[in-house]
């Protein structure tokens, strides 16, 4: 029972490995009320539902999903509550093809191109709209999508959904994919300031672009998700596009007791990490490693630039603009009547100029510092993804070292001569053994994903570059075509200054 | 990282050719031609070698040098101020002294963060900074050129005689810098100026002209001093952006480096558009700018006149109704009447120069408002389609590269 027990543990994603975490996470779960602790178990076990990860057919992990459900009747009702009991009763259908896909896309890399090339679907988030009031009050984006797919129902859907359950989307995705080695797009973050701003009514320019700030990046999550392959396919993220009823997840509140675990874990994660020391026989890994790293600071360092940059001509906007009117009254102020028109006309181009600057800035900031915020958080995402190969290398080497133990206690046992305990070692022995390989098996498997996840993800990153820099310098272009045209305008002013 | 557009040839040149052409009308007069010919910039204080050209005779030589400093210029500036014989002209405003501090600050800011930053980025920060220092360096000197051409084109000052001690005596004028007690004095003696100024100006003049002239300095005064500090104030967030997009740049080289994909070629074009954004923060500075805060001191010339004008002319009629009260009294009549005499003299000699001065002083200000902003217009469009050209190839280059 026990082992059980902590198989079901070493399948969630969010627990650690070590014992002693364990018994960290059991006390939590045990002081927290009980249908927030039911919440985490329930993402605990679809993980475990949605098994077929591993090709294997003797897939002991099978028998633990059962074992798992009829060990704790008290979870039974939970899957009633949030979103994945929805789930549940699919997956047994949608078992068989996915495994195909998962069978088929190592090899075939060629084919996912091609699938790749007729990708075709459109997704957009818009028409912001406040539900609600006060404190209470939610945004409700529409959420539409275009597409000739034959894995969605209909060619166009359309459907309202709040922050949260791109949030809960996000997190189901994580919890399924992520331990497989999956770069899973991160959601848009939290904010509680702008959130409290849009709730309480403001109408100012603040809260307006901070909606429209939060539509875009919706927007982009959503495209991120659906272009990777296998996520496009997964029943949450159909049930996401398609109905157009979603339980509320409640799990993706930050003071809920879900909240308070994934803080949690997110810290033993971290302590792990460090305690893990690994082995890498892979200088792929190393180096890939390696390069990210260098991306992430580099990445920092550009987003925080941009964020300046995007400050500061806000800041020369708004001078340009004091300076034009202070133009204009000296040109009204001057008696010489060339020379004040044209100290006039100054004030106009400046005024333009202006306007320039504003627009210039948006730009910046929409397509460079957006960008930025988004790749800074999808490489947290690929380091994420590293991690878990870590553990899983950690987690077959643990499994070497019980089975190593189980071995040397069967020795003595035979010293001892007690025959039943015996035949109960031999069991232990064999079971371990399956474990080792297994773990074996996912960490070649995770590596495997990993290295197409990154091979993909790098393409997708030169690509989405390419297309935002080639529209940054179009604006930039139209800027200056603009400055052309204000100053040659106004040359002959000035020069008809006699 | 090839170097591009490097218009550092063409943009000093046309800092040479500015500082001496802020006022157009300068007659190249053979008779007298001053200029500095060299700046030596040391820890806190700038020596300006003054060349002087000149026919006329009562100097020892045709043509010589000599070194002066700041506080000599200053020295000249208020002699002519407080000589009585000029007070119905013009005084070319004083220079600015010389500000190296933020350069310095940036300077020394820059050593100190050294091994913060690579090789690459440390000596090109370090070369911009010394442009920027350069830069300064170059226009105070301009700036004391344009005071001294302004003093020897003006047909009374020039023959002033401390003019031509401080042009041709080569030995250091020994002109100390105000000690606190003369600089508290000059304090209190601008107080009582301005309070006096207000007075003077609330009494109406009998010219039109002149009456004109008053209401126009005034409003002018104040309209190019708060548009010279909002051009500031722009020209101050164009430099911060500047520098924001230098940073893109040094950012975008290094992931360049690093970065194995295609995306490097975009990364060393970059730059150069930043350098262009940078020099155009600077032109404006220049043309704009520096043509405000000029007319600014200016306009407050200007302004001294007319109030020692308006002074004088207070003096006159309170001379005149002491005149009256005395002979109506029949008591030192002789003393009223020359104190008359003279207050006349002197507020009809003002008037006449000043007349001609605030004349000339328009003809100046629209001809050099004329040459900077057609300037700063043809420099501004010579920018903006170079960066122009920049982005198009820089685009092309990505776009071709699918």
């Amino acid at each position: 029972m026990r082992s059980t027990g902590s198989y079901a543990h070493q399948r969630c994603v969010a627990c650690a490995q070590n014992i002693s975490n364990q018994k960290l996470v059991q006390g939590i779960l045990d002081s927290i009320p009980s249908p927030e602790a039911a919440c985490l178990s329930a993402e605990d076990i679809s993980p475990s539902s949605n098994g077929p990860r591993d090709d294997d057919p003797d897939d002991l992990f099978a028998e633990a999903t059962e074992e798992v459900s009829l060990d704790s009747p008290e979870r039974q009702p939970i899957l009633s509550d949030g979103p994945s009991p929805a789930i549940t009763p699919v997956t047994p259908v949608m078992i068989s093809p996915r495994v195909d896909v998962f069978d088929r896309s190592p090899d075939q890399d060629e084919d996912e191109e091609e699938n790749r090339d007729t990708f075709d679907i459109q997704i957009s988030v818009s028409d912001p709209e406040k539900v609600g009031d006060g404190m209470n009050a939610y945004m409700v984006y529409k959420v539409t999508t275009k597409t000739s797919l034959s894995i969605f129902s209909r060619d166009e859907v359309c459907v309202k959904r709040r922050f949260s359950d791109f949030l809960g989307l996000y997190s189901k995705l994580a919890s399924k994919y992520m331990h497989m080695g999956y770069i899973v797009p991160p959601a848009p973050e939290k904010s509680i300031v702008g959130m409290t701003k849009v709730k309480v009514g403001k109408e100012d320019l603040s809260s307006v672009e901070f909606v429209e700030k939060r539509r875009s990046a919706l927007e982009r999550y959503l495209l991120r998700t659906v272009k990777h392959p296998a996520l496009l396919k997964d029943p949450d993220v159909l049930q996401f596009l398609e109905s157009s009823e979603l339980p509320r997840a409640v799990s993706t509140q930050a003071l809920s007791g879900a909240g308070i675990l994934r803080m949690v874990n997110k810290a033993a994660d971290a302590v792990n990490k460090m305690t893990i020391k690994m082995n890498e026989s892979d200088a792929w890994f190393e180096e890939k490693q390696q390069q990210f790293e260098n991306l992430d600071v580099q990445l920092r360092k550009l987003h925080a630039s941009v964020e300046s940059l995007v400050c500061h001509r806000k800041e020369l906007s708004v001078n340009t603009a004091s300076f034009a009117k202070s133009a204009a009254m000296l040109g009204n102020s001057e008696d010489h009547t060339a020379l004040s028109r044209a100290l006039s006309q100054l004030a106009e181009v400046e005024e333009k100029i202006d306007q320039l600057h504003q627009d210039q800035s948006y730009a910046d900031f929409y397509l460079i510092s957006e960008l930025l915020g988004d790749y800074v958080r999808l490489i947290t995402a690929v380091k994420g993804v590293f991690d878990q190969r870590m553990k899983a290398w950690a987690k077959w080497q643990d499994a070497q070292v019980m089975l190593q133990r189980k071995r040397e206690a069967e020795a003595k046992l035979q010293y001892a001569n007690k025959p039943d305990k015996l035949q109960q070692a031999t069991d232990e022995i064999r079971e371990w053994e399956g474990k080792v390989q297994q773990g074996e098996r996912d960490f070649e498997q995770i590596s495997k994903n990993i290295r197409r996840e990154v091979g993909r993800f790098e393409k997708d990153r030169v690509k989405d570059f390419r297309v935002v820099i080639i529209k940054y310098l179009e604006s930039l272009v139209h800027t200056q075509q603009q400055l052309i045209k204000y100053w040659e305008a106004f040359l002959p002013e000035a020069k008809a200054i006699a | 990282m090839q170097e591009g557009l490097d218009d550092g040839p063409d943009f000093l040149s046309e800092e040479d050719r500015g500082p001496r052409a802020v006022n157009v009308d300068l007659q190249t007069d053979a008779t007298l031609q001053v200029d500095i010919s060299d700046a030596l910039s040391e820890r806190d204080k700038v020596k300006f070698t003054v060349h002087t050209k000149s026919t006329l005779p009562n100097f020892k030589q045709n043509e010589f040098s000599v070194v002066r400093q700041h506080e000599e210029f200053i020295w000249l500036h208020d002699s002519f101020v407080e000589n009585e014989e000029y007070a119905g002209y013009i005084i070319p405003p004083a220079p600015p002294r010389p500000d190296f501090d933020a350069s310095r600050e940036k300077l020394q800011k820059l050593g100190e963060g050294e091994g913060s930053m690579t090789k690459e980025e440390f000596t090109k920060m370090k070369q911009e900074l010394e442009a920027e220092y350069l830069a300064i360096f170059k226009k105070t000197v301009a700036m004391h050129e344009v005071f001294l051409c302004r003093v020897a084109a003006h047909p009374v000052l020039r023959k002033d005689l401390n003019f031509h001690v401080f042009l041709e005596y080569n030995q250091d004028l020994s002109v100390r810098g105000k000690n606190k007690k003369e600089r508290l004095e000059d304090f209190f003696k601008n107080v009582v100026k301005s309070a006096d100024g207000v007075l003077v100006a609330g009494v109406k003049d009998v010219d039109d002209f002149f009456e004109h002239e008053k209401t126009f300095l005034l409003e002018y005064h104040n309209r190019v001093k708060e548009a010279s500090a909002k051009s500031d104030r722009k020209i101050r967030s164009h430099k911060n952006a500047a520098d924001d997009i230098n940073r893109i740049a040094s950012t975008l080289y290094t992931l360049g480096t690093q970065d194995s994909t295609d995306l490097c070629k975009y990364d060393n074009d970059f730059p150069f558009s930043r350098k262009i954004e940078a020099r155009v923060a600077a032109d404006e500075d220049l043309k704009l700018a520096d043509l405000l805060k000029y007319y600014l001191r200016e306009s407050q010339a200007a302004k001294d006149l007319l109030y020692r004008r308006g002074r004088a002319l207070v003096d006159y009629e309170n001379a005149n109704k002491a005149l009256d009260k005395a002979r109506a009294k029949n008591k030192d009549v002789l003393q009223a009447e020359t104190t008359q005499q003279v207050c006349c003299q002197k507020f009809e000699k003002i008037s006449e120069s000043a007349k001609q001065e605030l004349i000339d002083f328009k003809t100046r200000r629209v001809a050099a408002f004329r040459k900077n902003l057609v300037e700063l217009a043809e420099l501004e469009l010579k920018h903006a389609k170079g960066n122009l050209q920049l982005l198009q190839s820089c685009l092309g280059v990505l776009k071709g590269d699918t």
